[in-house]
């Protein structure tokens, strides 16, 4: 099968600041991203996870090196993504199925129909979505009104009623309890099987990233760079059990061993 | 039981005012011309209730006219200034040091420049209530979450649409809370201007029946007003809970 790669960073570094203020958060990486693609992102805190998801969805330019959307240049074609925070800062003047819609009325070439028809056909999109969710029948209640499982949940909605290219995740399960988040792992898992999207997932649950991904890729303390990039076999769907098994369970061992014996900052550049 | 005891506490308390003061002014032989009793305070409303009728109107008329054009200019500044972190950090300053003018001393001026009367008063009202709106507006759309904004860009949001869906809605709470406050201002603005260099207004009456020693009709101007500048504030308070009723709920994370 051939993979037909939807993000490429080639050679990426970021440095924040200038000056004395200088801070390296990424040194030059290289990290492909396939179409269909499911890679969790994992690593210390601040060794440059959510950089790397700023890059990809632009809002933030790379110090150094080049980064390529389906082999040409990012912002050749406009690439849609979707993002979602562990913050699930949902609009509280509005309604959920409103919240969810809000991409229709700002991403082309939903915004045109939207302007024209006033949403009223998109109705039933958001409804589909909410009901592969279990959030229909929340519908037209306010966010204050929701559970924060529920609300991460709308957010997940949010991030993907505009179809995107690629889904971006930022710790979205971060906050919330043990037994909500593995319900939401297999929401996610279920949404991707269901639509085919490419996830990128940055996360600090290494059990969270075992248990989703199709690729996990290890980074080391900042500056950051990819120290280890590991397919994970597992058959799909997973169930929630397949956490117990030993199989699964050292997998989590062994990325544990890679994060904390990992090499401090810059040790490559050999080549 | 105690919960309509909750509601008629306050009315309970006014009145309960009143009747010490009342029974105080009687008791100590206290006279008109230094303290009216409320008794005597609403004969002379009574009274006087023609010749107070154009004042009071004059000075809703100047306070909402005034008001009505801080409302814009500090709802537009507002905006522009919480909209862009350069602009809100530029400006910022200056705003603080504006409002720190006691606006009062800007009455000679107006007065200099427009002749005593109507105008200076609609000036006062205007320039007294335009910070805290402007304040609050720009507080309201700086402060909008990072990751929502962050959300927002991704999905190639321009300034204006981030503005139009998130900013502006969420300032709203943030504009209508400050407009209870900035009609109370407008309203000592405009009465303060009245009494310094205007020959209408509930303020200019009040000094000239004090120059006159109607004590009784000073006092009565005095509950003309505190009955408007109560009715203004509990006016903006309901239509802030009818504005942004959402706000009033816990905060989404
Ligand atoms: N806007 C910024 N300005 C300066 N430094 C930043 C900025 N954003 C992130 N950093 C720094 O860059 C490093 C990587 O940040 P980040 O990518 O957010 O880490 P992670 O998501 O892995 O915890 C951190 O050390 C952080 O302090
Ligand atoms: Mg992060």
């Amino acid at each position: 099968m051939k993979q037909v790669p939807i993000v490429e960073l080639q050679k990426v570094g970021v440095t924040y600041g200038q000056g004395p203020d200088q801070t390296e958060a990424l040194v030059p990486t290289d990290l492909t991203i396939a179409k269909g693609d499911f890679v969790a992102l994992v690593g210390p805190s601040g060794c440059g996870k959510s950089t790397i998801l700023k890059l990809v969805s632009e809002l933030l330019e790379p110090t150094s090196g080049t980064i390529l959307f389906g082999g040409r240049e990012l912002g050749a074609k406009p690439m849609r993504v979707g993002m979602a925070f562990q913050s699930a800062s949902l609009l509280p003047w509005m309604s959920v199925r409103e919240n969810v819609m809000l991409p229709l009325k700002i991403v082309p070439p939903f915004k045109a129909d939207f302007r024209a028809k006033k949403g009223g056909e998109y109705r039933d999109r958001v409804d589909d979505l909410l009901a592969q969710v279990g959030l229909l029948d929340f519908a037209d209640k306010s966010p204050w009104q929701l559970s924060g499982g529920m609300m991460q949940r709308a957010n997940l909605c949010r991030a993907l009623i505009h179809d995107p290219d690629l889904l971006l995740l930022d710790e979205p399960f971060g906050a919330l309890d043990q037994f909500t988040r593995e319900e939401l792992w297999q929401t996610l898992q279920a949404l991707w099987l269901d639509r085919g999207i490419t996830v990128m997932l940055v996360t600090h649950d290494l059990r969270e990233a075992a248990y989703l991904a199709s690729r996990v890729c290890v980074m080391s303390a900042r500056p950051g760079r990819i120290i280890e990039d590991r397919a994970v076999p597992f058959a799909r769907p997973r169930p929630i059990d397949i956490t117990f098994e030993s199989d699964f369970v050292s997998l989590v061992q062994d990325l544990r061993g890679q994060i904390v014996h990992a090499p401090v900052g810059r040790t490559e550049d050999a080549a | 039981m105690t919960r309509t005891m909750e509601k008629i506490a306050p009315a309970l308390l006014i009145v309960s005012v009143f009747v010490v003061w009342e029974l105080f002014c009687l008791m100590a032989g206290i006279s008109e011309l230094v303290l009216p009793r409320p008794t005597q305070i609403v004969a002379a409303l009574v009274k006087y209730a023609p010749a107070i009728w154009p004042h009071a109107w004059q000075t809703f008329y100047t306070t909402m006219v005034g008001f009505a054009f801080g409302v814009a200019i500090g709802l537009s500044l507002g905006v522009l200034i919480g909209s862009s972190k350069l602009a809100y950090k530029t400006a910022y300053p200056l705003l603080v040091g504006i409002s720190s003018v006691p606006k009062v001393a800007v009455v000679p001026i107006f007065v200099l420049w427009f002749g005593a009367g109507t105008v200076p008063a609609i000036l006062t009202a205007m320039i007294i209530c335009i910070f805290p709106i402007v304040v609050n507006v720009a507080t309201g759309i700086a402060t909008v979450e990072p990751e929502l904004e962050d959300v927002m860009r991704s999905l190639k949001a321009t300034k204006m649409e981030i503005l139009r869906n998130v900013g502006l809605p969420r300032s709203m709470p943030y504009f209508f809370a400050s407009l209870k406050v900035a009609i109370t201002l407008s309203f000592v603005g405009s009465v303060i201007a009245e009494t310094v260099a205007s020959n209408k207004g509930v303020g200019n009456l009040m000094m000239i029946a004090a120059s006159s020693f109607n004590v009784p009709l000073v006092f009565a101007g005095l509950m003309v007003l505190a009955v408007m500048g109560m009715s203004l504030y509990a006016i903006f308070s309901v239509i802030e809970r009818r504005m942004a009723g959402w706000a009033m709920r816990k905060e989404v994370q």
